[in-house]
């Protein structure tokens, strides 16, 4: 249970209670925003029609204002990145500098893209000269035969996901391919990927739109959290596909711990946690040098490289004290030996530290892909249940969300571990650990019921319910405990420096490492 | 697979107008597969080395560029450990347009003028920024010791 002295528990609980009025008063009162939790950002999410919606918009009205057709103002938006204001002055200013630059230095109407044969044409890319080879050269004047053309565009288009500023395959040239010349040279099908690709360097040039990294899904996220924010506020946003991701780094939902931590933490294990694993397991410290040695044979008299400290394997004590008992080691009370393996154990200290946090995070990413595989199975069970109990399937309803919930706190949980890796000892770590302590506690409690046969479930369905609504309950107030602090700015910088748990002063974030 | 008209051409070109101080050979068993040797550029630190180099052209070659690395030891910024060699036309800016005698032409020219600002071996790159005398003369000592032909 939470200590009576949790300062949020009384803010939080009213919260819940404003947050439950507002449904029955929803249609009166309908300029007061909701009460939002702290961890929550403000997100809305696009369709792709919308995006095209947008984009024609933008081309329709900078259109106007230029006096240039559609198309053309289409490649020139793309080439400012869609950075319309300052289109719209540097076109003013000189002309036909921008529309070199784009691409479209001397307009294209006079000379409608078309196919042609030249005789004694030497194709540069292919070498082909036959006499009816059908060539094509945009206004630049780099000439070369249809097919190479083609098959340029097709090797740009498909295999290198070019579609907005993909050159003339002359060299050197920077004249950008235009929409007409496109349509005379392209296929219908790669058209449509060539569509996609427009519309994604939109998304990709806009700094508040992220597509949704979830597989085959095709909606972009409107956020407007700003780059230099991301320290204090993790912006997890829900994609109509019902993916939960960050929008600062598009990584899966991982709330609460900042990405710039989330990105450390992520390195560290890819280049740390086996190896430390290793280490571990495997090797002792030399107790006077300290330097890591593995015991690949022989006896236990071991004799250090580097600093010719002799000392025994088994107690780690000094070896001269040994007497003539070479092969085994039966001295474990000695006082030298008990000295030297407690200066073991604390410069073992950080590795411990980081396979505790390590190990942990691992346990709930692997719990996590478990509990995937139990949702998977429980809508066979929520079918097994309507058949055997005569329940409704409204009312089995609870295997679902339960699942969902476990999944959820599952991730929350997850990335405690690694935010908590982070942090150094102070009053806040200590409630945090509380708050990470019951969300874990109840989530175990949770996916143990999970696992009970079908015909207890029935039984178990209130209980299950209860349980359900606290791991969410438990898990809001973690997450909103942690944000409120790193928006508050309590998140205090401090240089790289292993645990200390001393004077700090209370209530306040303290990263065992520089973020940026 | 029969070889493409460009890529016989190429090579036809290649044997018949000879280009100083560049040669590139293809493997009799594989006609994409070519030994090329570029002589040092004259007043540059790789002065009288040969630098022995591999050129592939892949299937789609010329829609992507050839890949291609130095065999020989050699110190400078744009190229690696591993002989990779950092050069805008190899990537972003190939055209299907160049061939293998510019591609080659324009890797000469990286040797005669090493551009530290966009590094492939970093730590090579910091050497030359900081003491580019130095630099250079280690780049000498390497062609001494590793291009002599």
């Amino acid at each position: 249970m939470l200590p009576l002295f949790h300062p949020l528990m009384q803010r939080l609980d009213s919260d819940f209670d404003i947050d439950q009025d507002d449904v029955g008063f929803e249609s009166q009162d309908k300029d007061i925003i909701p009460a939002k939790h702290a961890y929550e950002v403000d997100f809305t999410v696009y369709s792709p029609e919308e995006i095209q919606g947008h984009q024609d918009k933008q081309i329709a009205e900078v259109s106007n204002i230029l006096g240039q057709p559609p198309e053309a103002t289409a490649i020139l938006l793309r080439h400012a990145r869609w950075n319309k204001e300052r289109l719209i002055d540097q076109y003013m200013e000189k002309t036909d500098e921008v529309l070199e630059r784009a691409g479209l230095g001397d307009t294209a109407d006079a000379h409608p893209p078309r196919l042609e044969r030249i005789p004694g044409f030497v194709c540069d890319i292919c070498c082909e000269d036959d006499a009816d080879l059908d060539t094509f050269a945009m206004i630049c004047g780099h000439r070369f035969c249809v097919d190479c053309y083609k098959q340029y565009l097709q090797t740009k288009i498909k295999n290198e996901g070019e579609a907005a500023r993909i050159r003339c395959p002359g060299d050197g040239c920077n004249r950008i391919v235009d929409s007409k010349s496109l349509d005379l040279l392209v296929s219908a099908n790669l058209k449509d990927r060539y569509q996609e690709l427009l519309t994604r360097t939109y998304v990709d040039d806009k700094d508040h739109l992220r597509w949704c990294p979830a597989p085959n899904c095709v909606y972009a996220v409107d956020c407007r959290i700003k780059d230099k924010d991301l320290m204090r506020i993790v912006p997890t946003v829900h994609c109509e596909c019902s993916h939960f991701f960050c929008f600062g780094c598009s990584l899966n939902d991982h709330q609460p711990a900042p990405c710039s931590l989330v990105k450390k933490w992520l390195k560290k294990c890819e280049d740390d946690s086996e190896t430390a694993n290793w280490i571990s397991a495997n090797t002792k410290e030399c107790p006077k040098c300290h330097s890591t040695i593995e015991k690949n044979g022989g006896c236990n008299h071991m004799t250090c490289r580097k600093c010719r400290n002799e000392f025994c394997w088994m107690c780690m004590g000094v070896w001269s004290e040994h007497g003539t008992s070479w092969y085994n080691c039966n001295r474990f009370e000695e006082k030298s030996g008990h000295e030297a393996r407690d200066a073991q154990a604390r410069s073992r200290q950080s590795l411990e530290r980081y396979l505790h946090y390590y190990n942990r995070y691992a346990n709930h990413e692997q719990s996590a892909k478990l509990d995937k595989d139990i949702f998977l199975k429980t809508e066979k069970k929520m079918t097994q249940l309507q058949n055997t109990t005569g329940m409704s399937w409204i009312e089995v309803q609870f295997l679902d969300s339960a699942s969902q919930a476990l999944q959820q706190c599952r991730q929350t949980l997850k990335w405690t571990y690694a935010f908590a890796y982070y942090l150094a000892r102070n009053n806040l770590t200590e409630i945090f650990e509380d708050n990470q302590k019951d969300l874990e506690m109840a989530v175990e409690n949770l996916s143990e019921m999970f696992e009970k046969p079908i015909d207890q479930l029935q039984g178990l369905k209130v209980e299950m319910m209860d349980k359900t609504a606290y791991c969410t309950k438990r898990r809001i107030i973690l997450l909103d405990d942690t944000a409120q602090n790193l928006k508050e700015g309590k998140s205090l910088v401090r240089s790289l420096v292993l645990v200390t748990c001393t004077n700090q002063p209370l209530g306040q974030w303290k990263f065992n490492v520089t973020l940026p | 697979m029969t070889t493409p008209k460009r890529i016989i051409k190429e090579t036809e070109r290649l044997v018949a107008e000879k280009v100083p101080g560049i040669s590139a050979v293809p493997h009799d068993d594989n006609v994409r597969y070519f030994d090329v040797k570029i002589d040092g550029p004259s007043q540059s630190p790789y002065e009288g080395g040969v630098f022995n180099l591999e050129l592939f052209l892949p299937d789609d070659y010329p829609m992507t560029p050839p890949k291609i690395r130095f065999l020989t030891k050699i110190y400078h910024p744009n190229i690696d450990r591993l002989g990779r060699i950092c050069l805008d036309v190899l990537k972003s800016n190939w055209s299907p347009a160049l061939q293998i005698r510019t591609i080659l032409l324009s890797i000469q020219a990286l040797l005669g003028a090493p551009n530290p600002d966009d590094p492939l071996a970093n730590d090579v790159a910091q050497k030359w920024k900081e003491d580019e005398k130095a630099a250079i003369e280690t780049a000498r000592q390497w062609t001494q010791q590793h291009a002599k032909a």
